[in-house]
């Protein structure tokens, strides 16, 4: 275990650090005072886990294939973004464009995220990515989503579980939302189906991991029923052009 | 790309500038060097009943016509050079003036040095008026935020409302007037994206006797909200709403009355759409207010404490500065965040 | 050396494909075909032949080939075959020349040396079939300024807006009059501006009964010759449009030649079947610009200031002036018909010499207005050669609110610019009222072609304006940052106040 002091350490000194330490076989890093440093995890390859204490910077875990990074506070935007493969657990808010074009991995976020969630998710055989969001979405979730999976549980009362244009542009995967959807909501080419037998068996699946990660119970996550969105259309704007 | 920051103490209570610049120096990343600068309110009790124009002037040339000008329709209590600080990251810095004066004409004091400025920066060559509001200024130029914060002397200003910036100039090479915040009378405001609406924005002020000079989109903001608030009068929340209105649909979902509301302001005022991604910050002698374009294609989050409000582009450059137990919110697409000084006017 | 011997057009007719049908007899309106019994085939008279290519579209083995005449006169750069035989043509009938449409000549195309810009890097561009993307306008006049109040912590609107009319897309249907055009295309274009929520126009030949339920989507047209105009008509639509001149023929009246007054025009009309309706070249009681003021509040007078008043001028030289007077006259709109506008009919030397560029109009009228601190107070609908949505998001641009479409709207229809509306034989079924020609326009179809029409345009225009990183057209209205000019000189940049390509 390599645990760093990050106050005043700029991002690439920090970044260079902690990959320095993988190529010596270290596994797991405590970060502390992380404040603002961007790029952590960044195109990590090898199956480490990172703690982070405090408030980490734009594209936490960015393009990486396979690391955990679990952080103590909010995070900022591009949260995962292109990641290929990995665990992002956030214990606290996530920023605008989170999941952006994910094609793999999981990311558990405990409390709001903003705008632009899941954008261009892409998923094929086994690989599945997976975001699930304890509090609210803001506008734009699962834009040209193209696979994957979003869950958002919506326990922030305050504000409504999701923003404008749900899916959309959304040609595949599926978006599960907890509790009502306003229909105005959703986007070009998103639909909303019946939540199927088959569909409660993924999200008990998923939401189990989920609650374990942020000690939830799991019964408190059911005591509302789950709306599925889906695409209307594998191909929505295939009438639309002439030559 | 650009990095704001802005807080405000609700009991007036004065801050060093060295609060500030922490924060904004923690987003170095968001700027390149080529703009960066401040704006504090309360920083001239002394003088508080007198507008402090800060004027940049390219060589002493347009300084003496500015001089002619400004004695002719003002009264100057005082002037002098704007306190600097040597230092090597800041070269060729124009002549730096600040001048406290109050307009010799009794008709509406705000208009008249709303005219002079657009006097001055329209015809005067070289001569740029960046800061004309009454016990507040602007500090600003090119540079990273931190270096422009130890050549104007930042720290050693104490005011209680504080907006910052640093720059990476979109449109316009960097230069001295395009650095924000850009100020009219006590509004100043620092700007993150890029305004697609600049054309029209422009034109629409300028039938209003607004000229801008600043080869800057952000300088329209500031136009804008004098026209919309001192002017037009429209409440703060309705001005916002003007900049950033809600989309057809949802005015079709609303009440009888706000229905009639929005819909008459985006016909009225379409020209003053602000289109393109942004996250403003803009201060006035009341109060610290934060809008985001109606689709948040910029960063903004906001913070409160008992005492204090926080408002940045990234988390961070609040954590930077601010109690542990301040409570972190993200204002929603087109929704203004306001915070007022306790006892204020308005 | 009569003009019948120099055939403007050419018949190929390939007697490999031609099967001697006779379907081209039927479908041509001129004549040009006949059935020869001596040798049983069908021949051609190319004389009568106006290239309007009905016969070519409708022949079942496509053996018909309209072309220009390859006989050709010596080349000669100033005497071109057209003035060549226009000089026929008078000497032989001592008549004034007549045409139909728009100019088609080679003037320079201000919309062709205008670019359009696009957003990267510093700016997102907007995804418009996935983001949202407003191109609903509002046409009327607009105050400077609205006062807000609040009561009981709520935001209360206390100024009164004048009547707006709201239009989904920023096309509209241009004037174009019962008689120059038959019934069936008037139904096509009111049930296609119904269904896409924008408006079209009657134009001066009066409202017919059974268009009357288009209310909602119809301007009416108060022209110098005051046809079919009474007080409710003045109330069927939404506005009332004075027309001062269009572009086709700056300065004179409108023009139905007498082929194409029958019984239902003329009881629309309430002139004698068979005669020419000319309109007045002026409103006679418009002699200068305080009788305008006149006329536009004896209309609002009339209707009880529910109807925005349209006022309709051709651009000429002093068009901003004009604009401006028309403005303080206290017209909701002002519609600039530039040099390129149709007409059913129209003097060959005043359509194609009189007038200027639409592209330039608009720049000179805006900037004048907005000098003025006027611009808020009318809506500028520009109109003349809208060629396609590019050219929309460009006027828009330099200015305009909307734009009407005239030419586009009957080629939709199937017109193929032959220029000769005036005879009323149109084969197409579009400028006659020939009853059996009217027929060839189904108004069902027709208004689904104008649909498609439109919004295909509107799909067009949310891309442009995504690209240009926009997402609500009043951001274009009069943004000339987003044009360049390309190969213009500097008096053209400085006219249409944008920079050059490259600055």
């Amino acid at each position: 275990m390599v645990q760093i002091d990050a106050k005043n350490l700029d991002y690439q000194h920090l970044n260079s650090l902690i990959r320095t330490k993988i190529a010596k076989g270290e596994n797991y890093f405590i970060l502390k005072h992380v404040n603002g440093q961007r790029y952590i995890g960044a195109g990590i390859e090898k199956n480490i886990k990172i703690e982070i204490y405090g408030t980490p910077g734009q594209d936490l875990g960015t393009f990486m294939q396979g690391p955990e990074i679990i952080v103590h506070g909010n995070a900022q935007d591009g949260v995962g973004n292109t990641m290929d493969n990995g665990k992002i657990v956030i214990h606290g808010l996530a920023g605008d464009i989170a999941g952006y074009a994910m094609r793999g991995g999981k990311i558990h976020i405990l409390a709001d995220v903003g705008y632009r969630t899941g954008i261009h998710m892409k998923g094929f055989n086994k690989k599945n990515p997976v975001i699930i969001i304890g509090g609210c979405a803001g506008g734009f979730l699962g834009e040209y989503m193209a696979g994957g999976i979003i869950i958002v549980l919506g326990f922030n009362k305050e504000k409504p579980n999701v923003g404008m244009c749900l899916g959309t542009g959304m040609h595949g995967g599926v978006i599960y939302i907890r509790g009502k959807v306003d229909p105005s909501c959703l986007g070009e080419g998103a639909i909303l189906k019946k939540t199927t037998k088959r569909d409660y068996k993924i999200l008990e699946n998923l939401l189990k991991e989920y609650c374990k990660d942020f000690s939830i119970n799991l019964k408190k996550v059911f005591d509302s029923p789950f709306q599925k969105i889906v695409p209307a259309s594998s191909r929505p704007y295939g009438e639309l052009y002439i030559a | 790309m650009c990095g704001l920051t802005g807080f405000l103490h609700k009991k007036r209570k004065e801050i060093s500038g060295d609060l500030i610049a922490t924060s904004i120096t923690n987003m170095r990343e968001r700027g390149n060097g080529l703009g960066g600068g401040f704006a504090a309110y309360g920083i001239y009790p002394e003088y508080s009943d007198f507008y402090a124009l800060h004027i940049m002037y390219e060589d002493n040339l347009s300084k003496a016509e500015t001089e002619t000008i400004l004695k002719e329709n003002l009264y100057i209590a005082y002037q002098e050079i704007i306190p600097q600080r040597q230092t090597p990251f800041i070269s060729t810095p124009p002549i730096l003036k600040r001048y406290f004066v109050k307009p010799k004409s009794a008709l509406s004091p705000d208009d008249e040095i709303v005219k002079e400025v657009m006097n001055i920066n329209l015809h005067v060559k070289g001569a740029f008026v960046f800061s004309s509001g009454k016990n507040m200024g602007v500090f600003k130029g090119v540079g990273f935020a931190e270096d422009l914060a130890n050549f104007f002397r930042i720290d050693e200003y104490k005011g209680y409302i504080w907006i910052a910036h640093t720059r990476f100039p979109t449109n316009t090479p960097g230069w001295w007037g395009g650095a924000h915040p850009f100020a009219l009378l006590d509004w100043a405001i620092v700007h993150n994206g890029e305004i697609s609406s600049y054309g029209i924005n422009k034109r629409y002020l300028e039938m209003f006797g607004y000229h801008c000079c600043l080869l800057t989109d952000t300088e329209v903001v500031a136009y804008l909200l004098d026209l919309l608030i001192r002017r037009h009068r429209l409440p703060i929340e309705i001005a916002c709403k003007v900049l950033a209105p809600p989309f057809w649909d949802e005015i079709e979902r609303m009440s009888e009355d706000e229905k009639k509301l929005y819909k008459s302001l985006r016909i009225v005022y379409g020209s003053a759409l602000l289109n393109g991604p942004f996250a403003i910050l803009f201060s006035f002698k009341d109060g610290l207010v934060g809008l985001n374009d109606r689709i948040k294609l910029r960063p903004l989050v906001c913070a409160e404490t008992k005492d204090m409000a926080f408002m940045a582009s990234e988390e961070c450059a609040i954590r930077a500065i601010c109690d542990k137990d301040a409570k972190i919110y993200v204002p929603r697409a087109g929704e203004p965040v306001i915070v007022r000084l306790e006892g204020g006017t308005d | 050396m009569r003009v019948r011997e120099y055939p403007d057009f050419f018949i190929y007719r390939d007697e490999k494909r031609c099967t001697n049908c006779k379907l081209c007899i039927k479908e041509c309106s001129y004549g040009v075909h006949f059935y020869d019994k001596k040798t049983k085939r069908v021949l051609s008279d190319e004389s009568k032949c106006v290239g309007c290519k009905r016969c070519e579209v409708m022949c079942p083995t496509h053996a018909l080939s309209i072309q220009k005449n390859p006989s050709s006169f010596r080349e000669n750069a100033l005497w071109t075959e057209t003035y060549i035989k226009n000089i026929y043509k008078q000497a032989e009938t001592g008549g004034v020349l007549l045409t139909g449409m728009g100019n088609p000549l080679p003037y320079p195309i201000y919309w062709d040396k205008m670019l359009l810009d696009a957003c990267q890097v510093t700016n997102p561009s907007i995804d418009p079939l996935r983001e949202p993307m407003e191109i609903r306008t509002f046409l009327g006049r607009k105050p400077d300024a609205l006062e807000v109040e609040k009561k009981a912590g709520k935001n209360i609107l206390k100024t009164h807006l004048p009547p707006q009319i709201m239009i989904d897309y920023p096309v509209l249907f241009a004037a174009m009059s019962y008689g120059a055009l038959n019934l069936n295309v008037h139904r096509a274009l009111a049930k296609a501006a119904e269904e896409l929520n924008i408006l079209y126009n009657t134009g001066e030949g009066g409202l017919h009964p059974e268009l009357y339920k288009y209310g909602k989507h119809t301007i009416v047209q108060c022209a110098s010759g005051r046809f079919g105009v009474h007080p409710k008509y003045l109330k069927a639509g939404v506005a009332i449009e004075i027309k001062i001149g269009q572009g086709a023929k700056p300065g004179i009246g409108g023009h139905l030649p007498g082929e194409k007054v029958d019984k239902e025009i003329s009881k629309t009309r309430m002139i004698p079947v068979g005669t020419d309706a000319l309109s007045p070249a002026p409103h006679h009681d418009i002699y200068s610009i305080e009788d305008l003021k006149q006329l536009i509040y004896a209309l609002k007078e009339a209707t009880e200031y529910q109807k925005l008043v349209f006022v309709k001028i051709a651009a000429v030289h002093n068009v901003a002036a004009i604009a401006s007077g028309i403005v303080r006259a206290g017209a909701d709109a002002i519609v600039i018909d530039g040099f390129r506008g149709g007409t059913g009919a129209a003097p060959t030397m005043v359509r194609d010499y009189v007038g200027i560029p639409i592209e330039l109009a608009i720049a000179v009228v805006d900037d004048r207005l907005r000098k003025e601190g006027i611009r808020n107070q009318v809506s500028i609908i520009a109109s003349g050669g809208i060629r396609c949505s590019a050219d929309v998001v460009k006027a828009i641009a330099l200015g305009a609110d909307a734009v009407y479409i005239g030419t586009a709207a009957l080629i939709a229809l199937g017109c193929t610019l032959c220029q000769h509306c005036y005879t009323g034989k149109c084969p197409w079924g579009i400028a006659t009222n020939d009853q059996k020609l009217r027929k060839r326009i189904n108004p069902e179809k027709g208004s689904q072609r104008l649909i498609n029409l439109v919004k295909a345009w509107g799909h067009e225009i949310k891309e442009m304006l995504g690209a240009m990183g926009i997402n609500a057209l009043e951001s274009l209205r009069g943004n000339r940052e987003r044009l360049r000019g390309i190969g213009l000189n500097e008096k053209e940049l400085s006219i249409l106040g944008i920079k050059h390509a490259g600055e």
